[in-house]
């Protein structure tokens, strides 16, 4: 493997910042890919080079295979970070760049190709010997084929797409009549958006917690790196992280990363990856989700409990570099918490609104971290996501995390859009979120009840 | 019978549009999809009716409060 000395960033917004920063740290120079909606972007001014790679719409930029690799070739670049979203987990693009001699940022392709299969990840689990939620094994070719194994396990049911993920492509069934209307218009969704129609079937289980595991592979070795309480969500998007997760006992927790790191070792991973995990907290049960082959969102939660670079550690790695440290030696201290920073109205059911941050001024302060792209004057292009500013703070136990995640809010200035801020302000004030007593359908089904948003969430 | 036009309540593209001028429509269920910052915003009729009119196609932008279509109840 030949050294890293030039990362393309094939990505936008405030990771593509994070990207330059650890590039930065390591010594490695940086070309940011930018679309012309981004051409007045923080990560396009912090780059030693940026280069125009399309129009405003991802299609034809940040998703735009040939467009990216042509331009890192160009650029001189070595090696390409995919971040989030957009190209991370598009096999066909990993492979493209080892084609290009463009090192990957990222897992192996035949592993992103596998575990971006949904049903072919969770026939893998079963077989490692990760707990799946009862449903189909295979993804479904007919409906009768549905409707027998719906019966067998109960309503209520989901019906997702292979090729989903993330909480997209995926339907509540909740009586035998509506089941075939169901997975047909699942399929054809799913067809639509992914470009495969499989489908498959699994027990819906509710109430439970989202919780997911980081493990960081080398290729050789795999470590895990803690869990991450996700629970706190509205569509099936993630709106608070933290660690470690108050649904876990000590046991639990040993079971639920013992498992992560065997179904990542099955794999040989390699780089960072997440496995995601519903937590039936009652019975103290787990179940496999998905996993996630590429750098998280709320990945700082996880570096602010280990005081661990997880986005130089995924470089190293893709340099060549063995895992620079064992199990045993990772520490978590405190507790860390993340809110996402979006420009939504909450009172409008979490709608996105794209503008002009006319003021922005983050917090800062003792255990605070803000990632963020944003700037005063900045404008939201309407092509891309919400976010705004992940504010992650750090605390010696869940209460100072708390208390010092209430200070930064009531410090973040956001003026010109509306924003998430004073939503987290009431979340972490609600008795239910200080005791931990929550499930993934919370916000909807507690703190919406009655709300004329409610049915948006 | 009245026509109730149903608007925008975003910026953003149209970016499905599940239904044709004649249909008969039920209540809370998408009409059509806009999309605005990576999200899915579906349209929806609070009552059921029968679609009169499309103003938009996929791939138009919309802006806040602009009409989409037309329901007859």
């Amino acid at each position: 493997m030949p050294k890293i000395r030039r990362v393309f960033v094939a990505n936008r917004g405030e990771i593509a910042v994070r990207i330059i920063r650890a590039c930065r740290d390591l010594g490695i120079q940086t070309v940011q890919a930018y679309s012309e909606a981004d051409a007045n972007s923080l990560p396009v001014r912090l780059a030693d080079e940026a280069v125009c790679v399309g129009v405003a719409a991802s299609k034809h930029s940040y998703l735009n295979h040939a467009a990216l690799i042509g331009a890192a070739k160009a650029s001189g670049a070595d090696a390409i970070h995919p971040g989030y979203g957009f190209l991370s987990e598009n096999a066909d693009f990993a492979e493209l760049c080892e084609a290009a001699e463009l090192v990957y940022i990222g897992a192996q392709s035949s592993v992103i190709r596998l575990m971006g299969d949904k049903a072919a990840a969770r026939r893998l689990a079963a077989e490692t010997g990760v707990p799946i939620s009862h449903g189909s094994e295979d993804p479904l070719d007919n409906p009768e084929r549905a409707a027998e194994i719906a019966n067998r396990i109960g309503y209520p049911i989901l019906v997702k797409a292979a090729a989903g993920g993330g909480g997209r492509g995926m339907r509540i069934v909740t009586t035998a009549a509506d089941l075939r209307d169901s997975v047909e218009r699942a399929s054809m969704e799913a067809a639509a958006a992914f470009g495969s129609g499989a489908v498959y079937i699994e027990k819906y289980l509710h109430p439970v917690r989202h919780v997911e595991v980081q493990v960081l592979g080398d290729g050789k070795r795999v470590v895990h790196l803690g869990e991450r309480d996700c629970t706190i969500q509205r569509r099936h998007q993630k709106l608070v992280e933290e660690s470690p997760s108050s649904a876990l006992t000590p046991g639990l927790r040993r079971r639920i990363t013992e498992s992560a790191v065997a179904l990542a070792s099955r794999v040989g991973y390699r780089s960072a990856g997440t496995i995601e995990y519903i937590v039936d907290e009652a019975r103290q049960e787990f179940f496999f989700i998905e996993m996630n082959t590429r750098i998280q969102v709320e990945h700082p939660v996880t570096e602010m409990l280990t005081g661990l670079d997880l986005v130089a550690l995924q470089i190293r790695i893709a340099a060549g570099e063995p895992l620079p440290f064992e199990q045993s030696q990772i520490r978590f201290t405190g507790h860390a918490i993340e809110c996402r920073i979006n420009a939504e109205d909450p009172e409008r059911g979490f709608l996105p609104q794209p503008g002009t941050l006319t003021e922005y001024s983050a917090p800062s302060g003792p255990g605070v971290r803000v990632d963020s792209h944003a700037f005063p004057g900045y404008s939201l292009p309407p092509q891309y996501d919400s976010l705004i500013a992940k504010l992650i703070v750090l605390g010696t136990d869940r209460e100072e995390a708390r208390a010092r995640m209430q200070r930064a809010l009531r410090e973040f200035h956001i003026v010109g859009v509306p924003t998430t801020v004073k939503f987290h302000q009431r979340l972490m004030a609600e008795p239910d979120f200080v005791t931990g007593n929550v499930h993934t359908r919370y916000l909807k089904d507690t703190m919406w009840a009655g709300h004329p948003a409610q049915k948006m969430l | 019978m009245a026509d109730t036009t149903i608007c925008s309540e975003i910026a953003g593209t149209v970016w499905k549009v599940f239904v044709e001028v004649g249909d008969a429509v039920e209540a809370d269920v998408p009409l059509l999809l806009l999309e605005s910052m990576k999200m899915e915003i579906p349209v929806v009729s609070s009552d059921p009716g029968v679609v009169v009119e499309i103003f938009v196609a996929v791939g138009d932008s919309v802006a806040q409060g602009s009409p989409v279509l037309s329901i007859r109840c």
